[in-house]
């Protein structure tokens, strides 16, 4: 039982989301012992699984905002981090689109807004233009206002490269350990208690996500409640992908920020999210009004696409908690961190959060002494459509021949994929880790062609133990 | 590194009946054949349906499917065909020139002639767009058959089956031989749509209760599914109805991303390409056939469209010929579709002489018409139901006094 041998780390993150994952990889360049504490058995299991995965410029947050600030760093710290890391990221641009007079006014504002969160390359256009943009578009669009660095990215090879460079810089990745109780000792130690046994740090930062309220009571504070907010998506087929070149937002409204067509990096048409608030934390499910509600908009926004087949539905659950920016605050006392709040924005953030977050553990006093010894960070598997893939790469094919064997078609995921991911560092747990992994069953089929032969190739590769 | 090249007559996308057929076909004319399919062994569908009702119309007798799937790999090989698989074709590099990716390397297909035969699929849950939560345990009959015939994976014990048409009833048996009940069918039509000849062994041999006019509107279960919710359309009351298996049958979409991708002209009731009665697409050289046409038609009829694109496909080797115009055959309600689609004077009568026609609605003895602009071409009156979910065949007239510089002839009930 780990933490029972009387191991103490420096750090304990609780929740290894993208927020989590990206910390623990921060702080494990310190000279730091830092354990990953997951409660799932899979990293980036919750809500970090179903974000949009829009790699956002931050031009629609509130200026001023922690938010705002770290989203902006995020931006590009991710985006220099993605190359080096070979994540997959799109530079597709936005539009955003006007499609009442009450739209078209709140533009210019809009623009204002983003000069003040520091970005100053949103351009207005006339509904013309917005039509040779994208001329898939509805009737109806009076006009619009570009926003050319919004981007697309993959999130789940995010989190995994995240986790997987935490991991080679030393942090122990500790999956199932779901907190239930704090426990603290003279010697100034925490301990936590979890359902994978006891884990002993002298620090705790708190990402867990939709649980980081609970795990912030169990610190003996009561400062905010998450109230999930369930958000729809359906992905369409990659036969519609012409249809949507870039991201169309809507003008931002009460309840988020509106259900968005957006292109894929693996090559489809996403439409959503819903926004429903709601009390259950397992709340995944779809739902009927969901699906209406994002075929009444689809009907609207972009009729041709309501033609092409739904590929996937996902629901995802957002971590809403009623205020307008990140909830990040150090308890020096109890050598703790809480950040909470993370919105869907924190994928974009993530890395800027982490920075943010050792500032302040640096001004609580942990001592930080960066390491001279830190390995490049992990070459991720591509799962972008913009970029070379395994089945395409003659080479790669002729040095190992697992390579040109295509097991998932509609995804092109080859048999050597499915191997390497299956033996890499932080090997999937199940078909579900497997498909955020590869992409294999998550085409048009679903598996109708290849779930029988993915599942052997899993169940020959995984690790003995690592299901 | 670069891929290497191959330059056969013709190249077969998808070794199921009707690229098979195809293959054997053209090989016995004497023509080079590549055959290219991305499965680990030919055969297509049948491969998986492991009981009888195969090869009656093609072969003359009755096999299981694997049995039919070797046979028809076998007769073609024989004949001469070069078949390939794990050979996947991921794109066009040309009008008829393919890119493959294979264990052994890339491949740059360049043909004179490209029969497309890529089958269809069943529309899994997402596509159908089922709310509720995501268990394991909900299958297509595709997928359930892949994994109990070919992985021998266990299933449930209590399964709801959605759909009543002959492919349902192939799951209801596949199910029976992995030890799983079937405690219920469902499906949207006042009356189940396959033959009697499944129907009623089906409901007094098997035992499977059909529930008609419902549509399922939820599916329920953490890690393993718990329930379905089942709604009878008419009076929207409904009802929870507990498994843990759900197959999702028919519901058939084509595999047609070669063909949208080559700029084929579509139809828009199939979804697949538009073809003339000698099963030619848009694009020249380029042809298709079996379920990426009619999704979908039995594996003997899929079959027999191979052996007749086929030998248009030698007819074309052998000289080239420039299709004379044609005239758009268009369905009319209660028809989804009707294949072929396009009639040019001088073709041949379509595949087994038949037209094609998907019905949407039941109706126990169809007077069928066909109108050319205000002139009936044809009127009849079959001795066979239309039902939905299997395919309407209608017998092609020895003679259709079609006017070739007149508008689409339309083809629906009287």
């Amino acid at each position: 039982m780990p933490g029972a041998d009387g191991t103490v780390w420096d750090v304990a993150v609780i929740g290894a989301g993208i927020v989590g994952a990206a910390i623990a990889r921060e702080l494990s360049g310190f000279g730091l012992t830092v354990a990953l504490l997951e409660a799932r058995d899979d990293v980036g299991d919750g809500t970090s699984k179903a974000n949009t995965a829009i790699l956002h410029t931050g031009f629609d947050a509130k200026p001023g905002t922690l938010e705002s600030r770290l989203v902006r760093e995020g931006h590009r710290l991710l985006g220099s981090y993605a190359r080096a890391a070979g994540i997959p990221v799109e530079r597709t641009g936005a539009l955003m689109v006007a499609w009442t007079p009450e739209d078209l006014a709140a533009l210019p504002a809009l623009r204002e807004k983003a000069e003040a969160n520091g970005y100053d390359r949103c351009e207005l256009v006339g509904p013309q233009e917005v039509y040779r943009q994208v001329p898939a578009l509805g009737e109806g669009a009076l006009g619009g206002m570009t926003v050319p660095d919004e981007s697309i990215t993959c999130t789940w090879t995010v989190n995994l490269a995240l986790a997987t460079d935490a991991r080679q810089r030393g942090a122990r990745v500790l999956l199932r350990h779901a907190v239930t109780a704090v426990g603290t000792a003279g010697d100034g130690t925490t301990t936590l208690h979890t359902t994978g046994g006891l884990v002993r740090c002298r620090w705790t930062v708190n990402a867990a996500g939709l649980g980081a309220d609970t795990v912030d009571r169990l610190f003996g504070h009561d400062r905010f409640t998450i109230t999930p907010r369930r958000g729809e998506l359906l992905v369409f087929d990659k036969l519609a992908r012409p249809l949507a070149d870039r991201i169309v937002l809507p003008v931002p409204g009460k309840t988020g920020k509106g259900v968005l067509i957006s292109p894929t990096v693996y090559g489809n048409v996403m439409l959503g999210p819903t926004a429903e608030d709601f009390t259950d934390r397992r709340a995944t499910g779809t739902s009927e009004s969901g699906f209406a509600f994002l075929r009444d908009k689809g009907e609207r926004l972009m009729p041709s696409l309501m033609r092409e087949e739904v590929t996937a539905s996902y629901a995802g659950l957002r971590a809403a908690t009623g205020r307008e920016d990140y909830l990040v605050a150090a308890e020096p006392d109890q050598r703790y961190v809480l950040v909470g709040g993370i919105r869907s924005t924190g994928l974009s953030a993530g890395m800027a959060i982490a920075e943010h977050v050792r500032s302040l553990l640096a001004d609580c006093g942990l001592a930080l002494t960066p390491r001279t010894d830190l390995p490049a960070p992990p070459r991720m598997p591509n799962l972008g459509e913009a970029f070379r893939r395994p089945y395409q790469d003659a080479e790669l094919i002729a040095a190992d021949p697992e390579y040109g064997r295509v097991v998932c078609f509609c995804e092109r995921v080859t048999a050597g994929e499915i191997r390497d991911a299956c033996t890499s560092a932080l090997p999937p747990a199940g078909p579900e880790g497997l498909r955020r992994r590869t992409r294999a069953m998550n085409g048009r089929c679903q598996g109708f062609s290849c779930a029988a032969a993915v599942t052997d190739l899993m169940e020959r590769h995984l690790p003995a133990g690592a299901r | 590194m670069t891929a290497q090249v191959l330059t056969p007559d013709a190249v077969v996308v998808g070794a199921g009946p009707a690229g098979l057929t195809a293959a054997a076909v053209l090989a016995r004319r004497g023509a080079r054949v590549l055959v290219l399919d991305r499965e680990d062994t030919p055969g297509g569908i049948p491969r998986h349906s492991d009981h009888t009702g195969y090869g009656l119309r093609d072969l003359r007798r009755l096999v299981s499917g694997p049995a039919y799937a070797a046979r028809l790999a076998e007769t073609a090989r024989q004949a001469g065909a070069d078949i390939r698989t794990r050979a996947m074709v991921t794109h066009w590099t040309g009008e008829r020139s393919l890119a493959v990716t294979t264990p052994g390397g890339l491949l740059d297909v360049r043909a004179e002639a490209v029969l497309l035969a890529t089958g269809a699929r069943e529309r899994p849950r997402p596509a159908r767009m089922i709310p509720g939560d995501r268990p394991q345990g909900v299958y297509t009959t595709g997928q359930l058959q892949t994994l109990v015939h070919g992985g021998h994976r266990e299933v449930g014990s209590r399964a709801v089956v959605v759909g009543a048409e002959a492919v349902s009833w192939s799951a209801v048996l596949t199910l029976r031989a992995a030890g799983c009940r079937t405690t219920l069918m469902t499906t949207r039509h006042a009356r189940p749509e396959a033959y009697a000849a499944f129907t009623v062994p089906g409901r007094t041999v098997l035992g499977v209760p059909i529930a008609t006019g419902t549509r399922v509107t939820r599916i329920s279960g953490r890690g393993r599914v718990e329930s379905v919710e089942i709604e009878q359309i008419a009076t929207g009351r409904r009802r929870t109805v507990a498994c843990d298996t759900v197959v999702l049958t028919g519901d058939w979409v084509p595999d047609h991303e070669l063909a949208r991708t080559a700029g084929l002209v579509m139809d828009p009731g199939t979804l697949g390409p538009v073809v003339d009665t000698a099963l030619r697409t848009s694009a020249p050289g380029v042809f298709a056939a079996g379920n990426l046409l009619h999704p979908v038609d039995t594996a003997e009829a899929a079959a027999l469209d191979g052996a007749h694109a086929a030998e248009r496909i030698a007819r074309r080797l052998a000289s080239p010929e420039t299709p004379a115009p044609g005239v758009p055959l268009l369905a009319e309600p209660p028809f989804r579709w009707v294949a072929p689609q396009l009639l040019r004077p001088g073709d041949p009568a379509p595949p087994r002489g038949r037209l094609l026609l998907w019905p949407e609605t039941h109706v126990p003895f169809p007077r069928l018409t066909a109108r050319q602009d205000d002139r009936t071409l044809l009127r009849r009156r079959l001795p066979w139901p239309a039902a939905p979910g299997r395919v309407l065949r209608l017998p092609w007239p020895p003679a259709l006094p079609l006017d070739p510089k007149a508008g689409p002839v339309t083809i629906g009930l009287a």
